[in-house]
């Protein structure tokens, strides 16, 4: 009898002694989200919540926008501009943190063992830091009065600050060093993994400089690649605090408007379609990803 | 171990200290608070003051309403004051409790969004108006243009600050039309006029103090006693009360119903109606309160001080913001919703 109580019962007790943590983890991340996709389909209540009553008009206004004074309905473009404006960003995000990111991670992944330790651990630095005030720091660099205007008009490259902050293009220096870490970390795992004999064996093979980045090193350290982008941009998708800060309020991304309508906006519903509509896109996007990279990866 | 034992023991000691101690939860206004006058309330009644910030009536309204926050007072605007009342989010003060509640200086007793002060007193108060750069921009200050068409010196360097009624009460007095109308003539011209000045905006941020003082800004729409310790940093900024009509504010601060630290809380309240604590919030914020008495405590920059004293000739043109009824709010948040985005 003892030795038949082998691996199954202890694979069911294991099931059993693991129920709490999975009820607990099922109810606490669904549940909010399921709130979320509920609170879409009500009604607007007075200044902010929502009344209890069945209502399509919070999707309906992720779409389209009703005049104020006419009621003419038309196409939301401002909702479509918003929109655009966040996938636009975190790509361009997602792909300065790999161009940065991959010298990065060969650089340490290069380096003698006993120091890529000492490298890595400098990489996570940043994340010891409050991201709200990492931000800040990087507002003191670019404002007009700030460390990068000043020195550049003490050198006389310039006579007026350049007017960086409050522009998408301080968004997108916000998020490109908040995210940089987060690209760095699993192509160091992929490159570290490399082994360097096959670049050599491409050279033997007349292979060009360009050939072997394309042809040799980019599709072993795809998973490596495919990670740290997913890791950048869906993070960058939903920023709140990098464009508060330093978009100024005036050029919101995805996350800025969910939160106007939770806020001023006193449109719940509206904000809880527009949250559920983020995260369907973000699941869409991961789908394709694996999709994609399982069907072209030969080894699968 | 033993170490441990002991350091969790004072560890406990010292936190049943504080409990006996009391404590109070102030939600305000960021940059609002002097830090001074809490000090000296902390040394006189042995209160920790734990101080968390807003930056709009909205939010404040939002989180409160959420409830469980664990704040015991709030500093709203005269016009959301009757909403919390509506809502049943502020408690009715009672007087006995406040033996300094006839310090409110007369024209502050009786107010119209808080018939005989039952709900709250008052903290500060002052004008909405534009903050301008004189460096940059050497034109009339005194006008809602400024933002509402950016004169060419001020393009793209001037924010407005994201409180929807300063703003769009100051715009439809550009427009002239009068607080909380429901005119769909001079709302349609407020939108279309707001759109059309947005693009030459910088941005629509708070933190004005700083970034007019460094300069960030070259012109803002601001409150005046933001505008005041701005131009002590930087006598370049110069304060303007747009003739077409800028809107008056009080902030008056309201018990929440579901406070926990009641006592505490009333010996605040208590205490900033003491016109010597009233004139230390005034000198930090640089607003004026409504404490009678006060004038005596007053920093001397400030009785003379152009944010504070509106010339007579713009005096006139500043008026109070009534509570508007649902149907203009709404109004107002569908065109600042689209504003904003």
């Amino acid at each position: 009898m003892s030795s038949t109580r082998g691996p199954r019962s202890k694979g069911l007790d294991g099931w059993l002694l693991s129920t709490p943590a999975l009820l607990l983890l099922a109810v606490a991340a669904s549940g909010p989200l399921i709130i979320v996709a509920i609170y879409s389909l009500l009604e607007k209540g007075d200044y902010s919540g929502v009344r209890w009553v069945l209502s399509g008009e919070g999707w309906f206004r992720v779409l389209f926008e009703k005049d104020i004074f006419d009621q003419t309905i038309s196409l939301a473009d401002a909702n479509l501009t918003i929109f655009w404006r966040s996938v636009k960003l975190s790509i361009m995000t997602t792909a300065i943190t790999f161009a940065f990111g991959l010298p990065t991670a060969w650089f340490i992944a290069t380096r003698p063992a006993r120091s890529r330790a000492f490298w890595l651990f400098l990489i996570t630095i940043p994340f010891w830091t409050n991201l709200l005030i990492r931000t800040f720091a990087i507002m003191e660099v670019i404002r007009n009065q700030g460390i990068l205007n000043t020195f550049l008009m003490h050198a006389g490259l310039i006579s007026e600050p350049i007017q960086i902050l409050y522009t998408d293009t301080a968004v997108l220096i916000g998020m490109t060093y908040v995210y940089l870490p987060l690209m760095v970390l699993p192509l160091y795992a992929a490159v570290d993994r490399f082994d360097f004999r096959l670049i050599e064996a491409g050279y033997d093979l007349y292979a060009s400089r360009w050939q072997v980045l394309r042809g040799v090193i980019l599709p072993i350290i795809k998973p490596g690649i495919i990670a740290g982008s997913i890791l950048v941009f869906i993070p960058s998708l939903g920023a709140y605090v990098t464009p508060r800060v330093l978009g100024g309020g005036k050029n919101m991304m995805i996350g800025n408007f969910i939160e106007l309508q939770f806020g001023q906006g006193q449109n719940w519903p509206l904000g809880a379609a527009l949250s559920t509509l983020l995260l369907a896109i973000v699941l869409v996007s991961l789908v394709i990803y694996t999709k994609v990279s399982s069907r072209e990866d030969p080894n699968g | 171990m033993k170490t441990l034992l002991i350091a969790t023991t004072a560890l406990l000691g010292s936190a049943c200290g504080a409990l006996a101690e009391g404590q109070l939860n102030l939600f305000n206004w960021g940059n609002y608070t002097s830090p001074e006058m809490i000090e000296k309330f902390t040394e006189e009644t042995g209160i920790t003051v734990t101080i968390t910030d807003y930056d709009s009536n909205t939010t404040a309204l939002t989180k409160v309403e959420a409830g469980g926050s664990g704040y015991d007072l709030v500093v709203p605007s005269a016009n959301y004051i009757p909403v919390y009342v509506r809502k049943g989010l502020i408690a009715e003060l009672d007087h006995s409790k406040i033996p300094n509640i006839g310090n409110i200086a007369a024209e502050w007793k009786d107010v119209p969004w808080d018939p005989g002060r039952t709900h709250t007193v008052p903290w500060q108060w002052g004008s909405v108006g534009i903050a301008v750069n004189t460096s940059v921009y050497g034109g009339d200050v005194n006008t809602s243009e400024l933002f509402m068409d950016p004169p060419a010196e001020l393009e793209g360097k001037i924010n407005v600050v994201p409180e929807m009624t300063d703003v769009l009460n100051m715009a439809i007095f550009n427009l002239g039309g009068e607080a909380c109308t429901e005119d769909l003539t001079v709302l349609k011209q407020v939108r279309d006029k707001l759109m059309a000045a947005k693009p030459k905006w910088l941005s629509m941020d708070y933190g004005t103090t700083d970034k007019l003082s460094s300069g960030d800004y070259a012109a803002s729409v601001n409150w005046n006693g933001s505008t005041m310790r701005a131009r002590i940093n930087n006598p370049d900024v110069v304060y303007g009360y747009p003739k077409e009509g800028y809107p008056l504010f009080m902030d008056s601060v309201a018990l929440l119903s579901d406070a926990k630290n009641v006592d505490e809380a009333y010996q605040f309240i208590n205490f900033i109606l003491e016109p010597e604590n009233a004139a230390m919030i005034s000198e930090f914020a640089r607003y004026a309160n409504g404490v009678a008495g006060s004038e005596a405590f007053m920093p001397e920059d400030m009785k003379t001080a152009p944010e504070i004293v509106a010339p007579a000739e713009f005096a006139a043109a500043g008026q109070f913001i009534p509570t508007c009824p649902q149907s203009a709010t709404d109004l107002y948040t569908a065109i600042w919703t689209e504003l904003l985005k």
